[in-house]
């Protein structure tokens, strides 16, 4: 719903061991209402590229600008999903989760009680309401976190591989519904993913990153037509491009 | 289905351990009984029943507990009071930390009653000596597992909380507590154990006329071994019905139902 600008974001690692470059001079532009998806291999900085853009690493240079704002720390204006379940705070249920953001913003228990059902209608979870995390399954704690971190109406939907700790099966599921709910709402997603086929899934653009230091190598666009069908020819020619710029051998099947 | 294997494991284990204290009672009378001690020394079951039911039937038993009930919970409430927020605030704030840490560490190991005839230099005979003591004693079990509970509140709730819009004060009542819950419980159980034991010790001799502890000391001045008996008996009677009942639903209705905690298998 907003744009996001993202000009020459650095950061560095203080380790033990000296310096460690986490992302260099990252520069990106992002459109209100688009879906990108940050792919790369492990290390290349892409978790703190969106941990920077959350506001809870602050970047050593440069800058992050959320609808012509400067980002300075998080805040309300986005929603955030990690990959682990365990986000969920285990004494509320789902409502209490997904309403959570709401209280902190100060609306009546009513309005708020009706607005987490609305979100968790959203994810298919309204017969769930009043379970806690626990007694639900890995996808069904995702959905949750979904709804809970687009309860409080924020413009933008940060996500680190929030389907990377499912089963495959429950992942396709995930990706559908996602697709749904990012249509219906028209957040700025931002999605970090290392699974190349969920990024042409899901982005109109994929943005490839590469390790030591963290740098954008190449911003792919995905124009197929939605909903995308993950077994026709040209999801697969997007999937051979993406990881041809990831250096893959694309002769060899990817699963 | 399910209440009913619950049921009747439950069932099960009351009959486990109605043997078990059967076989210990029987040990116990066998011995009483056989005349290696004197009686006197060492009643007979029976005889403590008779003496306890008559103490509960003239109300002194009932006053004796209320007592003791009374300064426990006073200085277990009071030990809640500062253990509580005490270790919360050491384990978010480095100098407080920093500063409470060693204190902590230098007193946690001075056993209570090392403090009875000190204290009650101080604060005489009666309720004070005996409720400070028992503050004393309790204090450190809450602080500790608080402090170890909040540093072991996972990173994630508080990321969330804060993208949220959690400020310091909700983020501590909505996501610290809860989220310590299961070492704060563990604190209490520790605490109330602990204040229990040191009330006991303490009303022996910082007291005078009431208390369970008052009752055993006195109780040896005219060698009436099943008037201690029977306090003993409700010593741990008390104790266990906190334990179970208290301490034991208080998880029940909170970290075993949120899955913060699991109930052992089998």
């Amino acid at each position: 719903m907003v744009p996001i600008e993202i000009r020459d974001v650095t950061l560095v690692y203080d380790t033990p061991g000296g310096k460690v470059p986490g992302v260099k001079e990252i520069k990106l532009d992002i459109g209100a209402s688009e879906f990108v998806c940050i792919v790369g291999p492990s290390g290349c900085g892409k978790s703190t590229l969106l941990n920077i853009i959350a506001g809870f690493l602050a970047p050593a240079s440069g800058q992050i600008l959320i609808d012509g704002k400067t980002v300075s720390g998080h805040g309300t204006d986005r929603g955030i999903v990690f990959q682990d379940f365990a986000q969920l705070f285990p004494w509320r249920t789902a409502l209490g989760n997904v309403e959570f953001g709401l209280e902190m913003k100060g609306i009546a228990k009513q309005e708020r009680e009706a607005i987490a059902r609305e979100q968790l209608r959203l994810v298919k979870l309204e017969k769930f309401v009043s379970s806690y995390p626990h007694h639900l399954s890995g996808g069904m704690q995702q959905r949750v976190a979904i709804a809970r971190a687009l309860a409080y109406n924020p413009s933008v939907l940060l996500m680190d591989e929030p389907f990377a700790a499912l089963d495959a099966m429950t992942r396709d599921d995930m990706q559908r519904l996602l697709a749904d709910v990012w249509r219906e709402t028209r957040k700025t997603v931002i999605y970090v993913t290392h699974n190349v086929a969920e990024a042409v899934y899901l982005a109109d653009r994929v943005v490839v990153m590469t390790p030591h230091p963290g740098r954008v190598k190449t911003v792919v666009p995905i124009g197929l037509p939605r909903p995308r069908e993950p077994l026709s020819v040209e999801f697969l020619d997007c999937q051979k491009e993406l990881l041809r710029h990831l250096g893959h051998d694309t002769t060899e099947t990817e699963n | 289905m399910s209440a009913l294997t619950e049921r009747g494991k439950s069932k099960r284990s009351l009959v486990r351990a109605i043997i078990t204290l059967t076989a210990a009672a029987a040990f116990y009378e066998g011995i009483s009984y056989s005349g290696l001690f004197p009686q006197v020394l060492l009643p007979t079951i029976q005889t403590i029943a008779v003496t306890l039911y008559s103490m509960l039937a003239d109300g002194s038993m009932f006053e004796h507990a209320a007592y003791t009930l009374y300064r426990v919970l006073f200085g277990f409430s009071l030990a809640i009071i500062v253990g509580l927020p005490l270790g919360i605030l050491m384990a978010r704030f480095k100098h407080v930390e920093n500063f409470f840490l060693p204190l902590v560490s230098a007193l946690m190991p001075i056993p209570s009653f090392a403090l009875v005839p000190l204290f009650m230099l101080w604060f005489g005979i009666g309720n004070l000596t005996t409720i400070l003591i028992v503050l004393y004693a309790a204090t450190f079990p809450m602080l500790f597992n608080t402090w170890s509970g909040v540093r072991a509140v996972n990173p994630l709730w508080l990321r969330a909380a804060g993208a949220m819009g959690a400020d310091e004060q909700r983020l501590f009542w909505k996501v610290i507590i809860p989220g310590a819950a299961p070492f704060i419980i563990t604190g209490m159980r520790q605490a109330f154990l602990r204040a229990w034991i040191a009330v006991v010790g303490a009303e022996m001799i910082a007291a005078s006329d009431w208390g369970l502890g008052w009752v055993i000391f006195d109780s040896k001045e005219f060698l009436q071994t099943d008037v201690m008996m029977a306090s003993i008996v409700v010593i741990g009677f008390i104790g266990f019905v906190f334990e179970r009942l208290v301490f034991g639903s208080l998880e029940r209705f909170t970290v075993l139902r949120w899955g913060m905690v699991r109930a052992a298998k089998g």
